[in-house]
Parts: structure tokens; C-alpha cells; sequence
């Protein structure tokens, strides 16, 4: 008996049935209460409500969407919505963040300076504060409903949001979206066969410039055969009448929200302090020898920090990196504190007035849960690229 | 150490386990705790539910509130209150977090079957109605096609919104804020031609603007909200005492019974008045409580119209005329079964 | 050997002469820093014209045009500067919240006592280390509950049927003394069975047992303090409590899950991994809605936690799944000959983790635990979102009143908050760097 019971592979086991034990009585435990609450509350579970009519507005939808629309087609408004805003989001944080990080290490005294405050302000301060700033103050100093402050041609800034023209797709685009791929296609073949002359010959064909005239001169091409199948559709504003007729009218060009922007606005800046962050100390863990050992081959400071530093710096900057991406499109979530209706602010107005808790807590979990298994699956991938090979 | 994991979570457990309380009758566990747990609005709403710079609660549906604890023990600081905003008052009561939930909450028949609560009555008979700037030109609600009008959500405001415009074929855009303070500031800084929620609420956070008098509300009403007090289904006894209260504070009015005059109505010979003050039968016990209940709430806290009054009447900065909240007797529609 | 004749062969030293003027001083550190290159000297000054450009209208707003003094709205409704008035009149808000102002001394402890406690921590030289960590662990965290909600807990006990026994303190006290007895039977039972001395693990369970015992006896006594409840509290009281209570619950857990998640019982590990990605894949906000919406169904009929402590229990979970990788990192920088050498010695386990390994791998996580927490610290902010009023909260509400609305109170609050979690992310984000300078030191 003893000697079982001083056993460790026993005691593991032992341990671990009465812990499955445990946590399966907990989770009956809430499962059961839940059921019972449910039914006292006179909730029906299940995901049924999907279907029923939603009947509130949404100020930013990518699909059709109105009042009539069911609640599902609500929380796949809200989710394109927040997939939106993450993605540009990323996509602006990393401009930025790159940029800052490099300028950190600067030469300049004032532009690493400069750079280390803007690090060191953005990042102590909640992101939640500088939401309701970027928002409700820079809002208030907006014209008014029936201004504009025209930026560009075409461009134009009011309380209402960025009034842009809006592209309206014609017959035969097709032709232009087909040539897309096509390019991409040929882009690949054009890599290839570049390689290969390279091994053979030395002789480095200028592959780049190919490539880029062919993803750009493709579409342009088949822009042209197809007969410029895009229109434009300028934001009409009208000076006179009614002064609620005033202003940009609704259904013409294509207008980004204010909160739209006041969200993108503290994301992208917010997360951009850690990206620089993380590009800094990137570009720090490679050794010195490597940026003295290029000077003395005679590059000059951009080609050394674009061929030397930055590609080995890479390899230590992606991992941290896809962190910052799921942090950003996690606190994307913040959008319902000034009502741009993402996945958690409709999911939220959908609670309220279904009531079913967990059926939209799920909604939520599974959405985000999703994303970041398959963000972190598609930094893999480019980790796996940018990794060392070691013989 | 497996087993001081053991005893920490055996620990845990017990206390835990021990704040639970009975699961009697909600009376039963609000005599045992000594008070009663109130919902109110947790945004500051002036004249209905407000706290002031040192934390005091005042509001039409903070007093009724303090009617309750007036009822059961005579003492109407025997409430403590719970700030709820729009979406998590329902969870909050069904949940048991509060005893009843009395924060302008809208009695609708999705709320009283499928949400879980029951409504005791109406304590203010209110309409949604907009609020604009003076400078917009408008003069009805009619007039707000193509409007952007900032709204909370998780309110029938917002349902009811989309109904009017949709039923008027105007088109509109809702922008709709988690809580009153960010749709206030929205609307201050010219994100909203027009502001909506209750015609009340309108009043109340007209107040809270740079320049009130720059800003108009306009005479439509669009939707019936009578806010009133809500109790967790399934529980008679409570939800009997909470309706009744209510109802004592109406026909107090209606007899004329107020704070100052009461201790004289007890040599009164009216026999409605008796029974309202408990010295003929015993209306008292049936409802759980001592048989002078009727009178402490009024000794304590005055009758409806007092409460009206003093929080949201003319006198106040509100100043909201009683209109539809008017006794029956008196043109409005407030009414209340007889104690008998 | 004479010098040799030709002139142009220097015969003396000449003195060392003092740098190019271009190169020293003030002139040469911007020739250097700022003008190295035509490139650079474009930079410098457009950068010089964007500060000017930010900053002014800044200090503008802040010092040149603030508004100091004043009773109320008036004083801001046509200032074009921050309204500081504003600020200094709902300054006890911003910090108290509702918290009644008579009981406002009892905050005000609270805050000390934190303050005594935690500085001589932070500072590597003061002694008593040990001793200090009990106070702040073991002590102040009662003090501070039975000081800000009051104490006086009512303890009656559930399990013992109501037919047996009323439900009393006394009944708590008898169905604890039991559960205690089991706990403590059981571990002699094993201990006589296994034929190991009972004293180490019994020992350790009556100490903790006791604790308990202590701490539940004093937190149901009647200091004779009016209780507030957490509804009332507000401001930066809140925003502490929140981050420090978060940060406390979640530092064991947070061990408790990393070594679960470095365990080589397959259950244990794969539990404890999918409880951090679980955590760790969603918005806090998702967690705190869930907090406030879910967590009241979860729970039987009639037990009911008040809002604070369903955020509190939302946030230490969630703050426990990052704690448990950041300690996880700590615990995978030990050389594999720590544990070897702890094993050759024959400590079991926990005896190995406890003496050997955890001091090690917390000592080298510090920097990061320091950095989760001024995330969790600036995370609190999201508590506004499920309706509680932490700091910022406070202050977005208290712009819209009645008293002191104006076109710039907002903005001045903002700011305000921005000044305030700025001081504080930026102090601990220091100490973060200086404690992470001070291992580097110790490891070389």
C-alpha cells in the first residue's frame, strides 16, 4: 500500500482523475445552473433568434442592411465591420511603427528624441483615453453638418466623417479583375525564370521592376480594353435650401464615419509605439559587425538598414509582431464605447434586447478565437520564411 | 502541497457558498438583510435617479425606492442603490443582484413575458420625443428627413427610431452611444442633428448642456413609455407589496393625504382614509407588513404628487407640468385600485 | 650630437591645441547631432517646426489660457483654455468616487498603508524583505477590505440543513471546524498509509487553515464602521482596486497555470493550455461583458456577487492567462541543471519548485510581471464599458454635469486623465527598466 501510494506514476494518476473529476463537476455545475436560470428567466437557448428581425439601425454597414434585416445579418454587418478597421489599422500601425522604430536609432539627435517621446507618451496612456480624445475632442473642432473643409478635390472633411468619391464598377470589369491574377501568375513565372538565370549566368535580371510593371500594368491594360468600366461618383453637397437638406446628401459618394476614423486613429497610433518598439530592439540584436561590415563594402546608410539590417532584423521582429496584430484587433473591441458598430458593440445591442447571454458570448469567443489561431497560423508561415537555415 | 491547494480551494468554496443567502421569499431575504437593494440609473439622470457631488441619491424613482423601505421599516434610508445603465438593468434583476429595478425603464410585453420581469405599474407616463438645436430651423419631428440623430442603444428609443422614420418613409442615420454621457457629448459636439430618448430624459440632460437655451425639444411624441418599477417574475408576494406601495402613493393624493397633514387625517371620519391608515382592518398584514404601512410611506416620503413635485415638478429646474401624470380626477391618467 | 640644422624639422613639441571650434561645444554637438548631412539638417528643422507647432497650442491650452479659479460653469463658459477650477472642485470625486465624505478617512488609510507598504518593497536595499512581503500580502488586504466596505461580513453557513441548526455565524463556525477536521483526517489517514511523517504537509494545511479562520473571524466582526457598499465607490479607487486586487488573485493563478502548463501529466498540461489561449485569444471587453452578463446565470439561485467583484473575478482570470506565459518565459530561462541537481538531491516536487526553481525564474520575470501589470493598470479604463466608474469614468460623467458644463470641461478632463495615468505607467515603466538593468548586472 505504500509503496502505491509513494509511487509517482500512480500518484499522477491518481491526481489527474480527481482533477478531471473536479473540473467536470464544476463544468456541469454551470451548465446546469445556467440551464436552470434560463428556463427561470423564460429564455429560450439556442440559436434561433438569428433569424428574428432586428429592427435597429446600423450607421456603417459593407452589405445590405436595414431595420428589416434579421439579427444575424446584423452581427455579420458588425463582424465585416471590425474586420475593416483591424485590418487598416495593421496595415497603418506597421507604416508607422517601422518608421519610428528606425527613427529611435537614429543619428539625429532631435529625431530619435522626438520619437523616443512619442513612444513614450502614446504608450502610458490607456488606449481607452485616447480613443474618447482623438474622438469627442477632435470632433467638437470639426465644421459643422453643413460645412466642409475640402482637403483635395473631391475630398472633403465635416462632422459627418471623410466625404470621398466613391467607385462605381461597370460592365466588363471582369476583364480587370481576371487580369489580377493573371499577373500574379506571371509574376511568379518571371521570379522564377530570374532565379535561375541568376544561378546560371550571375547575371541578375531586374526582376522587381518587372514584376511591378506587370501587377500594375496588367489590370491597367485590361482597364483600357474593357472601356474604363468605372465610374465615379462624387459626394454631392448642397449649399442651399432647408438647412437639413444642406450638406452632404446621404446615397452620394462615399462617406468614412468619424468614429471609423477616430477608432483607426488611436489603434493605429496606440499600437505603433509597441511596433516601433519591437522593430528598435529588432534592429538592436543584430551585431554591429553586420552595419560595419557593410560600410566597408561601401553601401551607404539606406541600403544597409534595407539589405543588411532589416532582413535579419525580421527574424526576431515577427514574432512580437503578430502579438501586436491580435492585441490590435482585440482592442479594436473599443469601438463600442463610441459607437462604431463592430462585432461587440451590435453583439451587444443584440444581447440586450434577445437577452441571450450566451449564445452571443459564444458569437464573440468563437470570432476572436478564430482570428487570432488564424493570424498566428499566417505569421508561421512568413516566420518560417524568415527564419535562419541552418546547415 | 497537493493538499494546500486542496484546503486553499476547500476554503474558497466555504466562502463563497457562505454569502449565500436563504432563497426564501424576496421579503423574507430583504427583512433578514435589513434593506432593500434598489436599481436605479446609474447615468445621472436629474429628477428621476441622480447622485449629487457627495453621493446622495435623489429622483422619482430613487423615492419610490425609499416608499419600499418606508413600507417595511418605516425608515426610508433603509434602501441601498445599485447604478445600472441600459444594459445590464434586466441581468441585474433577474439575477437577484437587486429587489426591484426602478430606473425609467419602459414596460413593454416582450419585457414582462420573455425577459423574465414583471412590471408593478407605471410611475411616469412618458413619450420619446427629439431634441434640436434652435439654429436647424425645425419645428416638427416631421420635418427630420434625412436627420442624423444620436441615440443610447439597448433601448426601445432606438427600436422606436427606426419604426418612426421607417413608417414616415424618411430616411435617417442612427448613431447610437453606450451611455448617456458619450450620446450628450455627440450631440454637444454637432455629431447629431437631433438627440432622442424619452421626452423627460430630454429635459433632464438639456440641462447638462454648454447653452440649454440653444437647444429646443420638439412637441412631437412619438411612441407611448410608461416607466415604471420591475420586479423579478415568480415571486406574488413581493411583486403585491412593490404594486401597492405604488398604489398607496397614488391614493394618498387622491384623498389628500400629504406629509404634513397626515398625523391630523387620523381623527378623520372618512372610512377610505381609515383604511389607508390602517386603523380600520388589516390591509397591512395580508401584504406581509404591520398594518400603519400606508401611513409610514406617506409620513415619510409624502404622496405621489409630492414626490412629483419636489424632484421633476414646475418648482424644480426640470420643471415638467404633471400633464398626463395628473390624477384621473384631475385630466390625467394616473389611477390606482381602491385599498378595500 | 647637435640638433640637426635643418630648419624645417621641428625641434620643440608644439602644444596640443583645443579642438576645431566646429567640432566642440554647442556649435560642434549640433553639427554633429543635428547637421550631419544637408538630409539631416532638413529633418532637424522640420521636425523643430512640427514641435513648435504641436506644443504651443498645448501649453496655450493648459497654462497661458487655463482658467484657475471659479465656483461654476460660469467661470469656463468663454474660456478658450483648460477650466482647472473645474478639476479641483470634483477633484475628491476623481479619487473617491461616491464614497460617502464623512468615511473618506478610511480611503485615505487605506492609500497610506499601501504607500508605507509598498516603497520600502520596490527599493532593493531597505532589509526585512520577508516580513514586508507578509504585511503587504497577508495583512493589507484585510485591512483594506474591512476599511472600505466596513467588515462585518455575515457568515451563516449553507450546508448544515436550516432544520439542524439556524443559519448563525455559529453555524459557519461549526461546518468550517468540520471541513477543517476532514481536511486535516484526511491528510493523517494518507500520511499513516504512505507511511510519511505527517508533519510537513499537515503542518503547512493547519497553518493555511488557521489563516483562514483568522481572516474570515475578523472580517465578520463589527468594528463598528459604516458600511459602504461597492456601489458608491468610484474614481481612482476603483481604478487601484481593480488593478491591484486583478494583480494580486492573478499571480498565483498565474504560477499555478505555468507550471500546469509545463507539467508532464498530459490532463493537467492540456487543461491548463487551453484555459491561457482561451484567455488569451479574446478581448478583455468580451471578458467583462461576460463578467457581467454571464457570470450571474452561472452562479445557483440566490448567490449574487456585486458588480465590482464580477469585474474583479473577469480580470484576474483574464490577467492570470498573461501572468502564467510571462512566468512561463521565467521558468523556461532555468538550466535544465537547476532541476536535475534539485532532483539529485531528492526534493520532491513542489519542494523543488518551491526552494529551487520558482525563486529563480520570478526573479527574472519581474520586469515582465511589472509590464502586464501597467498593462492591466491602463486596461481598467474598460471597466466604464460594463458601468462601473473607475478614474476615467469619474471624469467622463462628472464633464456632462449640470454645474459645470462647458465648451472646454471635457477636454480639460481628458487631459487631466491623461496627466494622471501617464505619471503613473510612466513611474512603473521606469521601474521595470531599472529592476531589469539590476538583473542584467547580477548575471554577468
Amino acid at each position: 500500500m505504500a509503496s502505491l501510494l509513494n509511487n509517482p506514476t500512480v500518484r499522477g494518476i491518481a491526481f489527474q482523475i480527481v482533477f478531471v473529476l473536479v473540473l467536470g463537476w464544476l463544468v456541469w455545475d454551470i451548465i446546469d445552473n445556467t440551464a436552470r436560470n434560463l428556463q427561470k428567466a423564460n429564455i429560450a437557448a439556442g440559436y434561433g433568434f438569428l433569424d428574428r428581425t432586428a429592427g435597429f439601425g446600423i450607421i456603417q454597414r459593407m452589405i445590405d442592411y436595414t431595420e428589416a434585416s434579421s439579427y444575424g445579418r446584423a452581427l455579420l454587418v458588425g463582424l465585416l465591420n471590425t474586420l475593416v478597421v483591424a485590418g487598416l489599422g495593421i496595415v497603418f500601425a506597421t507604416i508607422l511603427g517601422f518608421i519610428v522604430g528606425v527613427a529611435r536609432l537614429s543619428s539625429n539627435w532631435l529625431i530619435s528624441r522626438t520619437a523616443t517621446a512619442f513612444v513614450e507618451i502614446l504608450r502610458n496612456i490607456p488606449l481607452l483615453l485616447q480613443l474618447f480624445f482623438w474622438y469627442f475632442v477632435v470632433l467638437r473642432n470639426l465644421p459643422g453638418m453643413r460645412e466642409r473643409m475640402t482637403l483635395i478635390h473631391g475630398i472633403d472633411l465635416n462632422i459627418g466623417g471623410l466625404h470621398v468619391p466613391r467607385l462605381v464598377p461597370g460592365e466588363g470589369l471582369w476583364l480587370v479583375a481576371a487580369a489580377i491574377p493573371a499577373a500574379i501568375a506571371a509574376t511568379a513565372f518571371v521570379t522564377n525564370w530570374g532565379h535561375e538565370r541568376q544561378d546560371r549566368t550571375g547575371d541578375r535580371p531586374p526582376i522587381g521592376t518587372i514584376n511591378l510593371a506587370l501587377i500594375i500594368g496588367l489590370p491597367v491594360v485590361a482597364f483600357f480594353i474593357a472601356g474604363r468600366p468605372l465610374g465615379v461618383d462624387f459626394p454631392v453637397f448642397n449649399e442651399t435650401g432647408p438647412l437639413l437638406r444642406r450638406g452632404f446628401q446621404a446615397g452620394t459618394g462615399l462617406t468614412i464615419i468619424p468614429e471609423f476614423i477616430g477608432l483607426l486613429l488611436a489603434l493605429s497610433l496606440y499600437t505603433a509605439t509597441y511596433i516601433a518598439e519591437v522593430v528598435r530592439s529588432g534592429i538592436q540584436a543584430v551585431s554591429k559587425g553586420q552595419t560595419e561590415a557593410a560600410h566597408s563594402l561601401g553601401l551607404r546608410a539606406g541600403p544597409t538598414l534595407r539589405l543588411v539590417v532589416l532582413p535579419q532584423a525580421m527574424r526576431i521582429i515577427i514574432p512580437p509582431l503578430t502579438n501586436q496584430y491580435l492585441n490590435l484587433t482585440k482592442n479594436s473591441s473599443l469601438a463600442v464605447a463610441i459607437a462604431y458598430p463592430d462585432l461587440v458593440a451590435v453583439g451587444g445591442t443584440v444581447l440586450n434586447q434577445t437577452g441571450q447571454a450566451v449564445e452571443i458570448v459564444s458569437i464573440w469567443m468563437l470570432f476572436y478565437l478564430g482570428l487570432s489561431v488564424l493570424t498566428s497560423a499566417v505569421m508561421g508561415y512568413f516566420n518560417k520564411r524568415a527564419a535562419l537555415i541552418e546547415r | 502541497m497537493y493538499r494546500t491547494i486542496a484546503s486553499i480551494l476547500a476554503g474558497a468554496a466555504m466562502a463563497v457558498t457562505s454569502f449565500a443567502s436563504a432563497g426564501a421569499g424576496t421579503l423574507e431575504d430583504v427583512k433578514a438583510k435589513g434593506f432593500v437593494q434598489c436599481g436605479a440609473n446609474g447615468g445621472n439622470l436629474i429628477g428621476f435617479g441622480a447622485t449629487d457631488e457627495n453621493g446622495a441619491w435623489t429622483g422619482i424613482d430613487v423615492d419610490f425606492c425609499r416608499a419600499i423601505a418606508a413600507a417595511i421599516f418605516n425608515d426610508p434610508t433603509k434602501v441601498k442603490f445599485t447604478p445600472l445603465n441600459a444594459k445590464e438593468r434586466f441581468t441585474a434583476l433577474q439575477s437577484g443582484e437587486v429587489d426591484v429595478l426602478s430606473r425609467n425603464t419602459t414596460w413593454t410585453m416582450s419585457r414582462d413575458s420573455s425577459l423574465g420581469l414583471q412590471f408593478v405599474g407605471v410611475t411616469y407616463y412618458d413619450g420619446q420625443g427629439f431634441m434640436v438645436r434652435k439654429s436647424l430651423g425645425v419645428s416638427s419631428a416631421l420635418e427630420l428627413s434625412g436627420a442624423k440623430v444620436c441615440t443610447q442603444t439597448g433601448t426601445t428609443t432606438e427600436l422606436n427610431l427606426a419604426d418612426f422614420f421607417r413608417s414616415h418613409n424618411m430616411p435617417y442615420e442612427v448613431v447610437a452611444y453606450e451611455k448617456n454621457e458619450e450620446v450628450l457629448q455627440a450631440y454637444e459636439a454637432g455629431r447629431c442633428d437631433a438627440y432622442t430618448t424619452d421626452a423627460s430624459g430630454l429635459y433632464a440632460e438639456r440641462l447638462k448642456l454648454t447653452a440649454p437655451d440653444d437647444h429646443m425639444i420638439l412637441p412631437e411624441i412619438i411612441s407611448k413609455e410608461p416607466l415604471g418599477p420591475a420586479v423579478r417574475q415568480g415571486d406574488d408576494k413581493w411583486f403585491t407589496l412593490v404594486k401597492w406601495t405604488l398604489f398607496a402613493l397614488l391614493n394618498a393624493e387622491e384623498l389628500g393625504l400629504t406629509k404634513a397633514n397626515i398625523d391630523e387625517k387620523k381623527t378623520s371620519d372618512n372610512p377610505e382614509i381609515k383604511r389607508f391608515l390602517g386603523i380600520e382592518g388589516d390591509f397591512g398584514q395580508a401584504i406581509g407588513l404591520s398594518s400603519d404601512w400606508a401611513y409610514n410611506v406617506i409620513k415619510q416620503m409624502g404622496n405621489y404628487g409630492e414626490i412629483f413635485d419636489a424632484n421633476i415638478g414646475p418648482s424644480t429646474q426640470l420643471g415638467i407640468a404633471r400633464g398626463l401624470n395628473n390624477l384621473w380626477s384631475k385630466g390625467g391618467i394616473q389611477y390606482a385600485p381602491p385599498i378595500r | 650630437m647637435n640638433a640637426p640644422a635643418n630648419s624645417f624639422v621641428r625641434n620643440a613639441l608644439i602644444e596640443p591645441q583645443a579642438a576645431p571650434r566646429n567640432t566642440v561645444g554647442i556649435t560642434g554637438w549640433m553639427r554633429q547631432n543635428l547637421f550631419s548631412s544637408p538630409l539631416n539638417g532638413v529633418m532637424t528643422v522640420l521636425i523643430l517646426a512640427f514641435i513648435v507647432w504641436m506644443v504651443t497650442p498645448f501649453i496655450r491650452f493648459t497654462l497661458v489660457n487655463a482658467v484657475w479659479e471659479g465656483a461654476d460653469r460660469s467661470a469656463c463658459a468663454t474660456a478658450t483654455g483648460a477650466c482647472w477650477a473645474y478639476v479641483k472642485a470634483y477633484l475628491p470625486q476623481f479619487v473617491y468616487g461616491r464614497y460617502p465624505a464623512a468615511e473618506r478617512w478610511r480611503v485615505d488609510i487605506v492609500f497610506l498603508l499601501l504607500v508605507v507598504g509598498l516603497v520600502p518593497m520596490l527599493i532593493p536595499r531597505v532589509p526585512y524583505k520577508r516580513l514586508n512581503a507578509l504585511f503587504l500580502i497577508g495583512v493589507f488586504p484585510i485591512v483594506a477590505f474591512i476599511l472600505l466596505t466596513g467588515g462585518h461580513v455575515r457568515l451563516a453557513g449553507n450546508l448544515i440543513p436550516s432544520s439542524l441548526m439556524a443559519p448563525s455565524p455559529l453555524r459557519f463556525a461549526v461546518q468550517y471546524a468540520i471541513i477543517a477536521a476532514l481536511i486535516i483526517g484526511g491528510l493523517a489517514l494518507f500520511a499513516k498509509l504512505a507511511e510519511r511523517p505527517v508533519k510537513g504537509s499537515g503542518t503547512t494545511a493547519s497553518i493555511i487553515l488557521g489563516y483562514i479562520a483568522v481572516v474570515l473571524f475578523l472580517v465578520s466582526l463589527d468594528f463598528g464602521l459604516v458600511p459602504v457598499e461597492t456601489a458608491n465607490w468610484g474614481g481612482l479607487l476603483v481604478t487601484l482596486v481593480v488593478a491591484i486586487t486583478g494583480m494580486v488573485a492573478a499571480l498565483p493563478l498565474g504560477i499555478l497555470l505555468a507550471l500546469g502548463r509545463r507539467s508532464n501529466m498530459p490532463v493537467v498540461k492540456l487543461a491548463s493550455t487551453i484555459f491561457i489561449e482561451v484567455w488569451r485569444g479574446v478581448p478583455l471587453i468580451t471578458v467583462l461583458f461576460m463578467a457581467s452578463v454571464m457570470l450571474p446565470l452561472f452562479l445557483p439561485d440566490g448567490v449574487t456577487f456585486d458588480k465590482l467583484l464580477r469585474a474583479l473575478i473577469g480580470v484576474a482570470l483574464f490577467q492570470a492567462a498573461y501572468m502564467a506565459e510571462t512566468i512561463r518565459g521565467g521558468l523556461q530561462a532555468i538550466p535544465r541543471g537547476q532541476y536535475e541537481g534539485a532532483m539529485a538531491l531528492g526534493l520532491g516536487y513542489w519542494q523543488m519548485m518551491r526552494q529551487i526553481v520558482l525563486p529563480q525564474a520570478l526573479r527574472i520575470s519581474i520586469p515582465g510581471i511589472v509590464g502586464s501589470f501597467i498593462s492591466l493598470f491602463k486596461d481598467t479604463t474598460l471597466v466604464i464599458i460594463i458601468g462601473l466608474y473607475d478614474f476615467l469614468g469619474q471624469i467622463q460623467a462628472s464633464a456632462n454635469d449640470a454645474k459645470w458644463a462647458s465648451p472646454v470641461t471635457g477636454l480639460t478632463g481628458y487631459i487631466f486623465a491623461a496627466m494622471v495615468f501617464w505619471a503613473f505607467c510612466f513611474a512603473m515603466s521606469r521601474y521595470a527598466a531599472f529592476t531589469e538593468r539590476r538583473l542584467d548586472r547580477g548575471r554577468r
